[in-house]
């Protein structure tokens, strides 16, 4: 279970929402013995705060490409939707 | 003039060309004769537009382009400078029927015509769409749009790179869907979407955020253009752009046209919108849906979270339940000691019962007494008691104890002492009665009725004074 909880960090979104699934849905079985159910009840917490930092994390920021005389990426600069 | 052409006819051929009088046709150079054609040709098709099909197109290594252009009973030779090949709109190949504008020229050294193209396009959208059919079909070929190739698109992108027109509709919508639903950070290649170039531009576009270091590439690319006729999305058909697109390392949603447009672009990427607010659907999921969905999820979580606990104590109240109550565990030792106690309360009532029932049976009553009374009395008056009774047997008694008395008196053993017999005794004062028992004795003694003598037999040594002897307790008297 640590070693599940050290990983949450680098759960991908998708991964983590995935995984709190997987909990809420044991939980929901109720075949979850009760010692286990609190460390997995935790491990719910843990995921769920995971993915809405996720969320929380996204930001709209809009940049244009500014290409260099070879035509590569020299820069970026705000994008102007205009 | 037929008499001329007899004349001309007639004439005997000479070996050798002789300049008649008269004869004005002198001969020509063959410089003179081509660059009169040449003139010719030049002044009078000085500019033309052709229609044919392409055919044995080759690019020289300076840029020309040489081709053919023909119908099914002739054909032209065509050129076009490498100056003017930039502007060309389409990639020329064999095949595809085009409408070239340039004019006439002749190629004196080879004693050829040709046209010298200022431009070329495609005859029509027929044309297009056959050329376009005949790209498609070789791609294809090549695999570049199995379906295979296709790739998930991230769930939530980290970057978009967006591949289009930096102004117009096309990114206000995307930038506006993408805000709408699910705010990222975005990045704009500004690329011309038609014309002269564009498919160069859209392909390096690709190429470049492909080539973008790891962190700052965007995980989702989106190559996009509004609507409009086969002709201005034909860069997205252009197989440069296509294998850009192909070749793609991140996934890349292709938004070109409206629904009804198909382009190349389209078949070699991994999803394909109808639109390019479509692109930007696919490309994030909506936020505040996740959101709610967390919430959701969050909510489920903690109401199960006591379930365990609410389960585990109905179980228990179920065993609970079950357990025997107290009364119930010493009922039947209850119910025993009841029993008992009523047999108990039961026996002693018939005990009692029964003694009533014998003290019942028991008449005491003074007649029984009365009767014994009257019993004894009678046996009482039976009994004669007179002196008699006691006389007479005392009387018996009294003569067998004198008879007795006079027998005793006859056998006491000092009796005969008196007619002259003794008794011979040890010094115990036992009597001794024969030879063999007096004999070894050191002392007797001889009983006289007038008294004891001390005697010691013959040969016996002479014992130590003996003791007197205490007086016998008296004779034993019978009365």
């Amino acid at each position: 279970m640590d070693q599940q909880a050290a990983n949450i960090g680098e759960m991908s979104f998708e991964d983590a929402l995935k995984a709190l699934e997987e909990v809420v849905k044991r939980l929901e079985s109720g075949e979850v013995p009760l010692d286990e159910s609190i460390a997995l009840y935790e491990r719910g917490e843990a995921l769920r705060g995971h993915c809405q930092a996720r969320l929380d994390a996204a930001q709209a920021r809009i940049e244009k490409i500014v290409a260099g005389a070879d035509g590569k990426p020299a820069a970026t600069e705000p994008f102007d939707a205009g | 003039m037929p008499g001329s052409n007899s004349d001309f006819d007639s004439a005997r051929e000479g070996l050798v060309a002789k300049e008649s009088a008269g004869d004005n046709s002198a001969a020509l150079t063959i410089t003179e004769i081509s660059q009169a054609l040449k003139r010719t040709v030049e002044d009078r098709f000085g500019y033309v537009k052709l229609r044919g099909e392409l055919s044995g197109v080759k690019r020289a290594a300076s840029g020309h382009l040489y081709a053919s252009l023909k119908d099914e009973k002739a054909v032209i030779d065509a050129v076009m400078w490498r100056g003017t090949t930039q502007r060309l709109s389409f990639v020329p190949e064999d095949g595809i029927e085009v409408v070239a504008t340039g004019k006439i020229t002749t190629y004196p050294g080879r004693s050829k015509y040709q046209i010298v193209m200022e431009s070329m396009e495609i005859a029509g959208e027929g044309a297009l769409l056959a050329l376009l059919e005949k790209t498609r079909k070789r791609l294809e070929a090549e695999g570049l749009f199995a379906p295979e190739r296709k790739r998930a698109l991230p769930f939530i992108p980290k970057a978009i790179g967006v591949v289009t027109s930096p102004t117009g509709a096309v990114i206000r919508d995307i930038l506006h869907r993408l805000a709408d639903r699910f705010p990222s950070h975005v990045l704009v290649w500004p690329v011309l979407v038609q014309g002269q170039g564009a498919a160069e531009q859209v392909a390096a576009a690709v190429r470049g955020f492909g080539a973008m270091g790891e962190g700052e590439r965007p995980d989702l690319l989106i190559v996009a253009r509004g609507g409009g006729s086969i002709e201005d999305l034909w860069a997205f058909n252009e197989e440069v752009v296509v294998r850009a697109v192909a070749d793609s390392p991140i996934p890349v949603i292709s938004a070109v046209g409206h629904e009804t447009d198909t382009t190349l672009c389209d078949f070699a990427a991994d999803r394909r919108a109808p639109t390019p607010t479509a692109a930007a659907e696919m490309a994030v999921p909506v936020r505040t849906e996740l959101a709610n969905y967390l919430d959701d999820l969050g909510l489920r979580q903690r109401k199960t979270a006591m379930r365990p606990v609410t389960l585990g104590r109905e179980r228990l109240e179920a065993r609970a339940q079950r357990l025997p109550k107290p009364e119930q565990l010493l009922q039947p030792q209850a119910q025993k000691l009841d029993e008992l106690s009523e047999r108990l309360r039961r026996g002693l009532l018939d005990k009692a019962a029964r003694g009533r029932e014998s003290l019942a049976r028991l008449r005491l009553a003074p007649a029984m007494l009365q009767r014994n009374l009257r019993d004894g009395r009678s046996r009482l008056a039976n009994v004669r008691l007179v002196p008699t009774l006691v006389q007479r047997p005392i009387a018996e008694r009294q003569q067998r104890v004198d008879a007795l008395a006079r027998l005793a008196e006859q056998l006491h053993p000092d009796k005969p002492l008196a007619r002259g017999y003794a008794m011979v005794l040890d010094q115990a004062g036992k009597a001794v009665t024969s030879r063999a028992s007096a004999q070894g004795k050191a002392q007797l003694a001889i009983r006289f009725a007038d008294g004891e003598l001390d005697v010691v037999p013959a040969g016996a040594k002479r014992p130590a004074a003996r003791k007197p002897k205490p007086p016998e307790p008296g004779q034993p008297k019978l009365l």
